[in-house]
């Protein structure tokens, strides 16, 4: 199962966990599983069937554009940060 | 200026013949000859110019809007208020500089309902001429009902604040709060046991900071045209650091396909961040379809671009860190809160990344939040976020080093990250050059050379920035020459042409002055991203370089055919190619390969590991304690720059950056009364440094190849104005013994400081 980090606002949604173990192919699928788990936390990221707005997700440690369906394999990382931009 | 290779395996690195030299840019004689052509250079004919009237008040609710005797007066042809807007949609899009709500955007273009900041535009004429403009905006009657306006983060805090938009509610994370309010948004990054990581501290210094609202101070104002075709095509020529930007925006407020838009850039003197929203463009399109398809330009005025265009956010700042005897950060905190403008969207985000992310500290806790003001819309500028917030942590550092006596470099290394060490949001880092910068920064001349003299002080901090990749395409032509035309739409600031040609040259195995590079329109080049995040060497760059190799297989394929020869026995070798007895030249190869055929390739990427960057540095100041002035004796910025692709262009990315830096840290800010009224929108009053205020500044590059690029590129744009306002801030302190902490450090400031630390009162 995939590790994700779990945003210090959305802990606790996850039982106030910081780290928990989640099923998974995709993003997407990762979030599903959460929501199984811990109702009301896939709301907190997804907006419309993509990552809410001024949210990305990084995988392995590389920030993905790919959002939700950006591949996960069973011993990723998935962290869910903050977007951020540039001047 | 000197180049540390990182280590002595980085020594054995390839020599590239063409990356890491030193050649004059493609646009450098147009440029110091004066032909170059900017925004307010383009004259069409039948051209109209365009003005723009803007709020004399803070906030106020628009009651009515006259605009009757304006359209009658002879010469004018179109004006236009919001209500010439479609009305925009309440949804949330990132159209190249970060996400952004389209009605907010739209608001800012022409004020609806309220104005928020002094020199929010309310409408826009059309006229024969500038005075007949200028005189049509006299004769718009505007109907205000004034508000109190809100002009800092203490101000829209308060309980009974007025509230600048109605339907503004903090979200947290997906969550809204109940009552509406001026904080937009709080965010939070944190690990360990906060409190417990204090209860191991053998010292804890726990500050407050604030920094006021500073420009990014580009040379060239805002400039647009706009022609609107019967049809309904659009062409649009802007100075902008994102022609796809200006049309994804143009597009989504104007209610228009972007098929129907084609943006051309002009040559741009100077962005900074601060040209990525879009002001003009929209106003120009609209006045040219109301005008009948007359070309309409419209230029900002110094004080329209003070007033008006995106500065940076001013902010309130708390840090506490803790360390234990040896000078190990056991918690770090911050709070950061930051003003906005007019509209959400402050670079909050951005400087909670940067707050913290130099130290390895397994206990950390920063809470962010995104205040509206009523003081115009905060807009990127270089790192955004990231230098007033190391102004704070640097400060702090410094002081738990010098309570420790340990020596500010020797704290930074105990506390250094490291590759796999996490930021602050928890991402890990990957391969990067910081320990080599301190490393490189104590082995320095200046650092080695003992500083004598009184009312004298030397100040170190370090800055950490993430950098970007984003998406590129470009586009080869092989002339029959052996020439190579390099169409890209990556938007020179800063010269991306010479380091994107000398890319491509290196991997086609050219000499750079074989690559003509050009800046193509959004319908001769597919899509770029902004020229920003310190993305363009690395990401355009990744394009040109996987062109030279499209290009290079094509001719390899080619040469195949017409010597009748298997394809894997065509070598590069030399200057050209050969199969056997067989050799050409690349110029012959061109000849020969383009007799059947037009050789062109083109590229699109979205390269995704560009490497995070870090800059440190140290400053001499020399403080008068007569008058509070600071004069900068001596300043030494480290960085790492991965690989110098252009030495020349990077170290004046690096002086740049600090320039920009060292105005911010000694003198500008954004005055205003109690009216809310920008008492210094001129460069008179708003004081930049100029050559006169600064020393040279010594550039020490370091390279520690990023593994994300073919050639080791490491963005140098943005980390370079994180630390300077940090490292005065020690290098004064070190100076008088006074800590100063609120931005700008200038002399009333200073003096003022100095007078609390001896108790002299001069008006006692």
């Amino acid at each position: 199962m995939a590790r994700v980090l779990i945003p210090a606002l959305l802990q606790p949604l996850a039982g106030g966990n910081a780290e928990v173990a989640a099923e998974g192919a995709s993003v997407g699928e990762v979030i599903r599983a959460l929501e199984v788990t811990f109702p009301g936390l896939a709301v907190r990221l997804v907006q419309d069937g993509r990552l809410r707005p001024g949210i990305s997700v990084a995988v392995d440690g590389v920030i993905s554009h790919r959002g939700l369906r950006e591949t996960v394999n069973p011993a990723s990382e998935v962290i869910f940060v903050a977007a951020l931009s540039g001047g | 200026m000197p180049s540390v290779p990182a280590s002595s395996s980085e020594t054995a690195a390839p020599a590239w013949r063409v990356v890491g030299t030193r050649p004059v840019r493609p646009d450098g004689v147009d440029k110091v000859t004066g032909r170059a052509l900017y925004g307010a250079d383009l004259s069409l004919p039948g051209m109209l110019t365009g003005r723009v009237l803007r709020s004399p008040l803070a906030h106020a609710r628009i009651k009515k809007i006259d605009t009757s005797a304006a359209r009658a007066l002879p010469g004018v042809r179109a004006v236009v208020t919001s209500a010439d807007l479609p009305r925009a949609a309440d949804r949330i899009e990132d159209l190249g500089e970060g996400a952004i709500n389209l009605r907010y955007l739209s608001d800012n273009l022409l004020a609806g309902e309220k104005v928020l900041y002094h020199g929010h535009a309310i409408a826009a004429v059309a006229a024969t001429s500038a005075s007949i403009a200028e005189q049509a905006l006299a004769l718009i009657r505007v109907d205000y009902e004034p508000l109190a306006p809100v002009m800092t983060v203490t101000e829209a805090l308060k309980p009974d604040a007025p509230l600048l938009l109605a339907d503004l509610h903090t979200d947290r994370m997906g969550q809204r709060d109940a009552a509406p309010s001026n904080v937009a948004s709080h965010l939070r990054h944190e690990r360990g046991k906060l409190e417990e990581g204090f209860r191991k501290a053998a010292l804890i210094i726990d500050r407050r900071f604030r920094t006021e609202t500073v420009h990014q101070g580009y040379i060239e104002p805002q400039a647009a045209t706009a022609q609107v075709q019967a049809d309904g095509q659009v062409t649009i020529w802007s100075s902008t650091q994102g022609i796809f930007a200006v049309r994804s925006q143009v597009a989504e407020v104007l209610g228009l396909p972007v098929s129907q838009i084609k943006v051309v850039p002009t040559e741009i003197g100077g962005g900074f961040g601060g040209k990525i929203s879009v002001y003009l463009e929209p106003l120009a399109v609209l006045l040219s379809r109301h005008a009948g398809f007359l070309p309409v330009r419209l230029v900002m005025s110094r004080t329209e671009v003070l007033t008006s265009t995106g500065p940076t956010s001013g902010s309130d700042i708390r840090i506490r860190i803790g360390a234990d005897a040896e000078g190990r950060l056991t918690a770090m905190q911050a709070e950061l809160y930051y003003e906005a403008g007019a509209y959400p969207g402050s670079p909050v985000g951005a400087a909670a990344v940067v707050s913290f992310a130099p130290y390895a500290c397994d206990t950390m806790r920063v809470d962010g939040y995104d205040v509206v003001v009523n003081r115009p819309r905060a807009s990127a500028y270089r790192a955004p976020g990231g230098t007033n917030v190391a102004f704070a942590v640097e400060s702090v550092i410094d002081e738990l080093a010098e309570s420790l006596d340990l020596d500010p470099i020797e704290m930074r290394l105990i506390n250094a990250v490291r590759e796999g060490d996490r930021r602050p949001d928890n991402l890990p880092l990957s391969k990067i050059g910081y320990v080599e910068c301190l490393q490189a920064l104590r082995q320095s001349d200046h650092y080695r050379t003992p500083l004598t003299g009184r009312h004298r002080g030397r100040g170190v901090a370090c800055g950490y920035w993430g950098n970007w990749g984003g998406q590129s395409s470009a586009t080869a032509v092989l002339n029959s020459d052996g020439s190579v035309g390099f169409n890209v739409a990556s938007t020179d600031i800063g010269g991306s042409r010479a380091s994107l040609a000398m890319q491509l040259a290196e991997s086609l195995g050219i000499d750079y002055s074989q690559v003509k590079p050009r800046i193509g329109d959004t319908d001769s080049v597919s899509y770029n991203d902004v020229t920003g995040g310190s993305r363009t060497t690395f990401a355009t760059g990744w394009a040109a370089y996987e062109l030279g190799q499209k290009l290079s297989a094509e001719l390899r394929q080619r040469l195949a055919l017409l010597w009748e020869v298997p394809v894997d026995t065509v070598t590069r070798q030399g200057d050209g190619f050969a199969a056997g007895e067989k050799r050409v030249g690349f110029a012959e190869a061109a000849r020969l390969a383009c007799e059947d055929a037009p050789l062109m390739v083109s590229t699109t990427v979205h390269p995704k590991g560009y490497g995070a960057a870090f800059s440190v540095q140290c400053a001499d100041v020399e403080v008068d304690p007569d008058t509070g002035k600071v004069t900068v004796l001596r300043y030494t910025i480290v960085q790492d720059a991965g690989k110098a692709v252009h030495p020349s262009y990077v170290e004046g990315q690096m002086q740049g950056g600090v320039a920009q830096g060292i105005g911010w840290a000694l003198n500008e800010e954004y005055v205003y009364n109690e009216k809310g009224e920008l008492l210094n929108g001129s460069l008179l009053d708003y004081r930049m440094p100029t050559a006169c205020d600064l020393p040279m500044i010594d550039t020490v590059i370091v390279e520690v190849p990023n593994p994300g690029h073919p050639y080791g590129v490491r963005g140098v744009g943005e980390v370079n104005i994180i630390p300077p306002a940090g490292t005065l801030a020690n290098a004064i302190h070190r100076a008088t013994g006074v800590r100063l902490t609120a931005l700008p450090m200038s002399p009333p400031r200073v003096l003022a400081a100095l007078w609390d630390k001896s108790g002299y009162s001069p008006f006692a």
